[in-house]
C-alpha cells in the first residue's frame, strides 16, 4: 500500500483479504479498512454492500454461487439447484447449521459455453451434472483439493 | 470449422493452456511495439489504428482510433490505459477464452496504446469468476517485464509502462466505462455522465483510455500486418478485421470462434456451433448479448457486423449469439433476463431501479398464467421509460422485453389467453 500513490484503489482487495481471513467482512474487519483507509464506517459499507463477492453476512467454508442467467436457465440450472439444496439442506441465501456450505445465486459468471455452471470459492465448474455435483461436493467434504475446475481452454 | 478461417487473434490458441512469452514472440509478437518505439512518434500510432477501421469490440462499436485521438496532447499526466475485462454481459465470454489462449497479446496491445497517449500505468479490470484469468495476466506481464516489455525504458526508448491487474468486487455496472474508473479508483461504481470524457477527465482526473480486451489484442497485428490487411480481413466492405464470436443457447457446439468480421448469421451457427440439435428449428437469437433487441429467422442470414445490423435495427453488441429454438419460451427467457437486469441496477436513478422490477412483475404475471390484456401497453410503455434513466444500463434491459413485444405479441398473447405458459415454462 505504501508503494501507492492512491491507496484507495486497494480497497477492493483489502476487503477480499480480510474476507479470506475471518470468512466475511465483519465488523473488526470494518474498523480494521477504516483505520488503514482513513474511511468512514459508511464509506467502506456503501462499498462493501455494492459488490456481489464481498460478504457482509456470515458465510459457510464453501460458498457456492449458481449461475441463474439466461443460457443456464435454458440448460436447466434449476436442477443443480433443486439438487444442491436436497443435499445441503439448505435453500438460496442459507448456510449448512455445520457452517460449511452457503448457497446463493450468480449472474452468468461467463462460461456459457459449458453451461450449466457454478462457482465455488470463486473457482469455476461447468457442463454440470448430478453426479459431478456430488463429486464437487464431497471433495469439499473431505476438505481435500476440490476436483478440477473448467477454467483451461479446451 | 473454425480451422478453415485465418486465425489472428486465436492463432496460437491451444487446448489447455496459454501461449508462452516465447510463442507469441516466435509468431511476430512485441515486433510491432518495439517497431513503434523506434520508428514512430507517440501521434502517429492512432492514424494507423483509424486507417484500419478498428471499432470497439466492448459492445458500442466505437472507432479505437478516434477515442485515442480525443486525449489532448497538452493534456496533464500521468496518464493511464484501463482495459475492460468485466465481461459481465450474459452470453459473453470471448475476452475469458482470448485471455487463455494469447495474453501476450493484450499486453502488448495495451503497451502500444499507452505510448500512443503517453500513459505510463495500465489497469486491467477482471471479474471475480475470471480469477484465473487474472493470475495468468499477472504471471504474463510479470515475464514481459523480465523479457524487458514492460518497466521503465522499454528497450532503451525512454518510454516507461507498466501494468496493473485490478480484482473487482463483482458487479455489471463496473463494465460501464464511467463506473469501472470510480471502481479502479475504489469508489462506489455509480455511472457519470460525459462530459468530461475519460480522455480528458479520467483515472484521478487524468487522461485515461477504456478498451475493450478484444479491441486491444487486435493493435499489435495491425501495426505488423499494415490496415489495409486489416480490413482485407472482413467479409463485408464496411467491416474491418477478424470477430470473437460466442455461440450459446440451442446449438449442438457452443463456444467462441474466431471469424471473418461479417460472416453471415447462419454460417456461424451451422458451420461452426454445429447447428441447432435434431427436430429443433430456429426461432430468434440475441445477437450481442442481454443488451441487445431479439432478432427472428428473418435474418437468419445477416452478415454479422456493426453496420449490417444497424440497417435493420440491431445492434452487434458484443456479438454474444444467443440461440433460441421452437421449444424455448421467449417470455421466459425475456423474464430471466429482466430478472438479471433488476438484481443488477446500481440504484442511481429511479426509471431504471423502480422500472425494472415493475417490468419484472408483468412478465412475471404473464409467464405464470396471471397476466392480463393490458399488460402489454404496460410493458410498452414501461419500457419506453427505461429510455430515460441515467446511463445506457437500462435502455439495454429495455431492448428485449420491447422487441418481445415487438416481435412475439402473439406468443405473449398466447400465454394470456391460454391463462398459463404454452411452453411448460421452458
Ligand atoms: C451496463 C454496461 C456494461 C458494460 N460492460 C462492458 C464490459 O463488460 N466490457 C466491455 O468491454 N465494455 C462494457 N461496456 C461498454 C463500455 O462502457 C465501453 O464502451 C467499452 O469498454 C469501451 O471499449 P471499446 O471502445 O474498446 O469497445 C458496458 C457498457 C454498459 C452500459
Ligand atoms: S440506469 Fe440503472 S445502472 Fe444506470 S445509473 Fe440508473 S440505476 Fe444505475
Ligand atoms: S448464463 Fe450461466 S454461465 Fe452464462
Amino acid at each position: 500500500m505504501a508503494e501507492s500513490a492512491h491507496p484507495r484503489e486497494l480497497i477492493v482487495d483489502v476487503l477480499l483479504e480480510l474476507q479470506e481471513h475471518y470468512g466475511y467482512v465483519n465488523d473488526e474487519a470494518m474498523s480494521l479498512a477504516c483505520d488503514l483507509f482513513d474511511m468512514t464506517p459508511l464509506e467502506i459499507d456503501e462499498l462493501a454492500t455494492f459488490y456481489d463477492f464481498i460478504y457482509r453476512e456470515p458465510v459457510g467454508k464453501h460458498v457456492i454461487h449458481v449461475c441463474d442467467s439466461a443460457i443456464c436457465w435454458m440448460n436447466g440450472y434449476e436442477s443443480v439447484l433443486n439438487l444442491l439444496s436436497a443435499r445441503l439442506g439448505i435453500k438460496y441465501g442459507e448456510t449448512t447449521p455445520d457452517g460449511l456450505f452457503t448457497l446463493l445465486p450468480a449472474c452468468c459468471i461467463g462460461y456459457c459455453d459449458r453451461s450449466p455452471a457454478m462457482m465455488v470459492n470463486r473457482k469455476v465448474y461447468g457442463s454440470l451434472t448430478p453426479e459431478k455435483v456430488d463429486r464437487i461436493l464431497e471433495r469439499c467434504r473431505n476438505g481435500g483439493r476440490p476436483e478440477e475446475s473448467d477454467e483451461t481452454e479446451r | 470449422m473454425s480451422d478453415m478461417v485465418d486465425q489472428v487473434l486465436f492463432r496460437n490458441r491451444k487446448p489447455d493452456r496459454i501461449a508462452t512469452l516465447e510463442e507469441y514472440r516466435a509468431g511476430g509478437g512485441y515486433e510491432a511495439f518495439a517497431r513503434v518505439l523506434r520508428e514512430n512518434a507517440p501521434r502517429e500510432v492512432p492514424k494507423i489504428i483509424d486507417a484500419s477501421g478498428l471499432r470497439g469490440r466492448g459492445g458500442a462499436g466505437f472507432p479505437c482510433a478516434r477515442k485515442w485521438m480525443a486525449v489532448p496532447e497538452g493534456g496533464p499526466f500521468p496518464r493511464y490505459v484501463a482495459v475492460n475485462s468485466d465481461e459481465m454481459e450474459p452470453g459473453t465470454f470471448k475476452d475469458r477464452v482470448l485471455i487463455h489462449a494469447d495474453p501476450h497479446s493484450i499486453l502488448e496491445g495495451m503497451a502500444i496504446a499507452a505510448f500512443a497517449i503517453s500513459a505510463e500505468k495500465g489497469y486491467i479490470f477482471v471479474r471475480p469468476s475470471y480469477e484465473n484469468a487474472a493470475r495468468i495476466l499477472e504471471r504474463e506481464a510479470e515475464r514481459a517485464r523480465d523479457a524487458g516489455f514492460l518497466g521503465k525504458n522499454i528497450l532503451g526508448s525512454g518510454f516507461s509502462f507498466d501494468i496493473i491487474v485490478h480484482r473487482s468486487g463483482g458487479r455489471y455496472i463496473c463494465g460501464e466505462a464511467s463506473a469501472l474508473l470510480k471502481a479502479l479508483m475504489g469508489k462506489r461504481p455509480n455511472p457519470v455522465k460525459a462530459p468530461p470524457f475519460p480522455t480528458d477527465k479520467g483515472l484521478w482526473e487524468r487522461p485515461t483510455l477504456v478498451n475493450n480486451v478484444e479491441t486491444l489484442a487486435n493493435v499489435p497485428h495491425i501495426i505488423r500486418n499494415g490496415p489495409d490487411w486489416f480490413k482485407g480481413l472482413a467479409r463485408t466492405p464496411t467491416g474491418s478485421g477478424t470477430k470473437l464470436y460466442c455461440v450459446s443457447g440451442r446449438v449442438n457446439r457452443p463456444g467462441c470462434f474466431e471469424l471473418p468480421m461479417g460472416t453471415p448469421l447462419s454460417e456461424i451457427i451451422e458451420q461452426h456451433a454445429g447447428g441447432l440439435p435434431e427436430g429443433r428449428r430456429f426461432k430468434a437469437c440475441l445477437p450481442g448479448g442481454a443488451s441487445t433487441r431479439f432478432m427472428t429467422a428473418e435474418h437468419y442470414d445477416i452478415e454479422m457486423d456493426f453496420d449490417s445490423l444497424a440497417s435493420v435495427g440491431h445492434r452487434l453488441g458484443t456479438a454474444a449469439i444467443m440461440v433460441f429454438d421452437d421449444r424455448t419460451c421467449l417470455v421466459g427467457v425475456t423474464l430471466n433476463l429482466i430478472e438479471f437486469f433488476a438484481r443488477e441496477s446500481c440504484g442511481w436513478c429511479t426509471p431504471c431501479r423502480e422500472g425494472i422490477p415493475y417490468v419484472r412483475d408483468l412478465l412475471w404475471r404473464i409467464e405464470h398464467g396471471e397476466g392480463r390484456e393490458e399488460h402489454i401497453p404496460q410493458l410498452r410503455e414501461m419500457s419506453r421509460h427505461l429510455w430515460n434513466a441515467y446511463c445506457a444500463f437500462a435502455p439495454g434491459a429495455a431492448s428485449p422485453v420491447e422487441s418481445l413485444l415487438t416481435f412475439f405479441e402473439d406468443e405473449v398473447r398466447e400465454h394470456i389467453s391460454q391463462k398459463k405458459c404454452p411452453f411448460g415454462g421452458r
